[in-house]
Parts: structure tokens; C-alpha cells; sequence
């Protein structure tokens, strides 16, 4: 999966949670947290949404190379670079 | 009219979910109600059947308002009827019989017909046409102006400055190391899907509801100058919404519910707190407040109890720690727990033995 399309799927996550981002331009070396409110909650349900996009079961112990753009991206390349459901 | 909280002094029908000659039960909805705190569902309180309906769509009434009328069983009685343990109206809010229906405004078919479509409340409306009349462009102007956020902020500001003004609190605080209980919910959740997955919040909730149970002074209402206790409890959970919101629903009865029910339940209030959809009940039952600050940089919050409740329970940012287990020290992660309650219901040894039996609690994650 290139990454125009690693993005989507973030986004895509990401807008699930909250939606009032469609559009917004993300940072992305800043967390997710400092740049949209993102509480524990929502990480949480932005982790779900990337879980049922993916099928990739991203154990909790994943969670802090997922908390920016660029984390997400590194962590999905490989991941979903042949075989993911996506 | 319910009385969602103690900053609610009116609110304005949306909509009407069921009809007269229907059949209605205990808790279902029956209407939709805007407030300073969004769009409410309205629960009816009883069982019956639909007789009248009392208030159009697009008016707005104060509490204590009849809605609509229900024949029940044995009776006629006015519906919704309050919660079962309604909230005392505010000091400075004279209670208002429930016969009384807001004096329409002067208004044309076509510019009530745009309020309704847009939502604007037409009694707040100072009409510029002919007789003070309210003006198609009024109601233009007038949704245009309008600001949820702004109107959530003055709830937040009546709730808050009654408080002060009438509450006297008192403040607690413990540190807790609470790695057994983060321990546990990982381990838990290591060998599930992210949406089975618990928040530590799910167990620590828990902690706060059987502590209140063992502590039931400080579970309650400050009501007509006397402390009521409640006998079930309803958690009110404060839920930050982006763009500066604020509320407070309940979570109900979370003593009787493990923790995944609690978390699922937890997950659904937060979703419905933020995307709209909060029952009447979740907004004036709550007996006892928890509020937490996520991860934050503040250890500790001073919280300020949403009257009439006498107890608010605040959690700081989880931390790890320099920790002295067994007398040598150890890194741990310590959450700090803050208890702001109020004095004329509780004293200080009262709020002191609740941050106790939580620091039982804690250490014993698997029997939650």
C-alpha cells in the first residue's frame, strides 16, 4: 500500500473519532493528542477504526509508535506492505 | 419539563417521538429537548398510554412545565414526571407549577416555520416587526448569532458559581500506586482485539462507585438544608467535548457491573456525550461526580462539586514514581487522587476513610 493510501486509512480513523477534521491538515511529527484533543477515549476508538480498516490486531504495547502521523505511517508500511486486508 | 441539572432553568421541545394513543413504557423516549447541554432525549417515568400532548415542537417551556399527559394504570398523571429523586431547584429559581406554558411570541407562520427548521429558540427572539413581532429575518439573524459553546459555558458558569457560593468544600487528597491495577488491565487485555479492550478508567470508576457504597455520606444530595442519601449510585463521569464543552451524564449503577460491562457503557456515554444523544435521566441522576484529567501534566485537580451533590472524586495524570515497597524504593506508577466534598454533609474523617477503602481497592484489581 503506498502511502497516499496509508494516510486515507489514518484519516479515516482518525475522522471516525472526530469528525470535525475532515479537511484539517495534519502535523506529522505532533502527537494526535496535542493536535486535536485526542483523550484516551478517543486514542482507544482511533485504534479500533485502524484495527477494522487494517485487520492488523496492534497490541497495546504498539500504541506509542502510533500517537503521530509519521509513527502511524511507519508502523503500517511494513505491515500492510503485501498481505494486509486494506 | 424535567430538570436536567441544577443550571436548567427551561428548555425547548424538538421533537416528539411518540403520539397520543400510543403505549409507553418506563424509559422509553418519548421527546427531544434542546438545552444549554444539547439535544436531550426525554425518558418517560411510567407506564401508560399517551392522552395529550401539551407542548408543540418549537416552544420552549420552563421546568416543571407539563409536557404531556399519560393515563396509566391506576390514574391520570402529568408525564414525564420528574426523576425519582428529583433535583432541588436552584435557590434562586422560584419553583414553577407545572400548569404554566411560556406565553407564545408574536411570530409569522413562515419565520416560526424557519425557527423550527433551524432550531432557534423563538422566546429568546426580541422581535423588530410591527408590535414587536418576530421577523423572518429576526429568526436569520438570530441562528446566525447563535452559540452552542457559548450557551454551555453559562451552564458551566451557574453550575460552578452556586457551588462556590453555597458549598463549603473541603479537600483531600492520596497518592496511589495503582501498577497492580494498569498490570491487570493489561494483561487482560493482551490477548484481545482493540475493541474488547478495557480503559484503566473502566476499573478505576469501579473503585469510586464501591468505595461510595461503603462511604454513603458522601453519595447523594444537599437538599432543603439537610444531607438525602441515595441508595443506588449513579456516577456523573465529566467528559470534556472538543471546542471547550463540558458535561457531566451518569453512569448508572457502575457497583452492580463488571468491567467490561462498565467499559462498554463507559465507551457509549462518551460517544453519546460528544455526538449528542444524552438521555434526561444520565443528566439529573447522577449522586456523585468523578472527573479526571487523562494524561495530563497536572498530578493533582481541586474539583468543584456540581450541586446538589456533596462529593466530586478527581484523578491526576498516572505517573511513574520513585515508590518505597518494602522498604527500598522501586519505580511504580502512581495515580494521585483528590476528593473535594462537601462539609456540611461530611467531615474530613469521613472523606479521609473513603480514600482508604479505594486504596484497598486498588490493590486488589481481580476481585473488582
Amino acid at each position: 500500500m503506498n502511502d497516499d493510501r496509508l494516510i486515507a486509512v489514518v484519516r479515516r480513523a482518525l475522522e471516525s473519532v472526530a469528525p470535525e477534521l475532515a479537511g484539517v491538515a495534519i502535523e506529522p511529527s505532533q502527537t494526535f493528542r496535542d493536535q486535536f484533543e485526542i483523550d484516551s477515549m478517543d486514542f482507544l476508538n482511533f485504534i479500533i477504526a485502524l484495527h477494522q480498516q487494517t485487520g492488523l490486531d496492534i497490541p497495546e504495547a504498539d500504541y506509542p509508535q502510533l500517537t503521530t502521523l509519521e509513527g502511524c505511517l511507519g508502523y503500517l508500511r511494513p505491515r500492510l506492505a503485501s498481505g494486509g486486508t486494506a | 419539563m424535567p430538570s436536567l441539572g441544577a443550571d436548567m432553568d427551561a428548555g425547548t421541545l424538538v421533537e416528539w417521538r411518540r403520539h397520543p394513543g400510543e403505549r409507553v413504557a418506563r424509559g422509553d423516549i418519548i421527546a427531544v429537548v434542546e438545552t444549554q447541554k444539547g439535544a436531550i432525549e426525554i425518558e418517560v417515568f411510567q407506564d401508560g398510554v399517551i392522552e395529550t400532548i401539551e407542548v408543540p415542537v418549537g416552544q420552549k417551556v420552563p421546568v416543571g412545565t407539563v409536557l404531556a399527559r399519560i393515563r396509566g394504570a391506576e390514574e391520570l398523571a402529568a408525564a414525564p414526571t420528574p426523576p425519582s429523586r428529583p433535583l432541588p431547584t436552584p435557590g434562586e429559581t422560584p419553583e414553577i407549577p407545572p400548569a404554566v406554558t411560556a406565553e407564545r411570541a408574536r411570530i409569522s407562520p413562515r419565520a416560526r416555520r424557519r425557527a423550527e427548521s433551524l432550531g432557534v429558540d423563538l422566546a429568546a427572539i426580541a422581535g423588530t416587526g410591527p408590535g414587536g413581532a418576530v421577523s423572518f429575518e429576526d429568526v436569520e439573524r438570530a441562528a446566525r448569532a447563535r452559540s452552542p459553546a457559548a450557551d454551555m459555558r453559562k451552564a458551566i458558569a451557574a453550575a460552578m458559581s452556586r457551588s462556590k457560593r453555597e458549598i463549603p468544600h473541603y479537600y483531600l487528597e492520596a497518592s496511589y500506586d495503582v501498577s497492580a491495577l494498569l498490570d491487570w488491565v493489561a494483561e487482560r487485555n493482551a490477548g484481545r482485539a482493540p475493541p474488547e479492550r478495557l480503559l484503566a478508567m473502566a476499573p478505576l470508576l469501579k473503585v469510586v462507585a464501591l468505595a461510595l457504597r461503603q462511604m454513603p455520606v458522601l453519595n447523594g444530595f444537599w437538599r432543603d438544608g439537610a444531607f438525602l442519601p441515595s441508595d443506588e449510585i449513579h456516577l456523573g463521569v465529566a467528559i470534556s467535548l472538543r471546542g471547550g464543552g463540558l458535561v457531566a451524564p451518569a453512569l448508572h449503577h457502575p457497583d452492580r457491573m463488571d468491567a467490561e460491562q462498565l467499559m462498554r457503557n463507559l465507551s457509549d456515554l462518551v460517544a453519546r456525550a460528544r455526538r449528542g444523544g444524552l438521555r434526561s435521566s444520565e443528566l439529573s441522576d447522577s449522586t456523585a461526580t468523578v472527573t479526571s484529567l487523562g494524561e495530563s501534566i497536572a498530578d493533582t485537580i481541586f474539583p468543584v462539586i456540581y450541586p446538589p451533590q456533596v462529593a466530586i472524586v478527581g484523578m491526576g495524570g498516572i505517573v511513574q514514581r520513585a515508590w518505597v515497597v518494602d522498604g527500598r524504593i522501586e519505580p511504580r506508577q502512581v495515580l494521585r487522587i483528590s476528593l473535594a466534598a462537601d462539609h456540611r454533609a461530611s467531615n474530613g474523617i469521613q472523606g479521609a476513610r473513603f480514600l482508604e477503602i479505594m486504596g484497598r481497592l486498588l490493590q486488589e484489581p481481580g476481585k473488582l
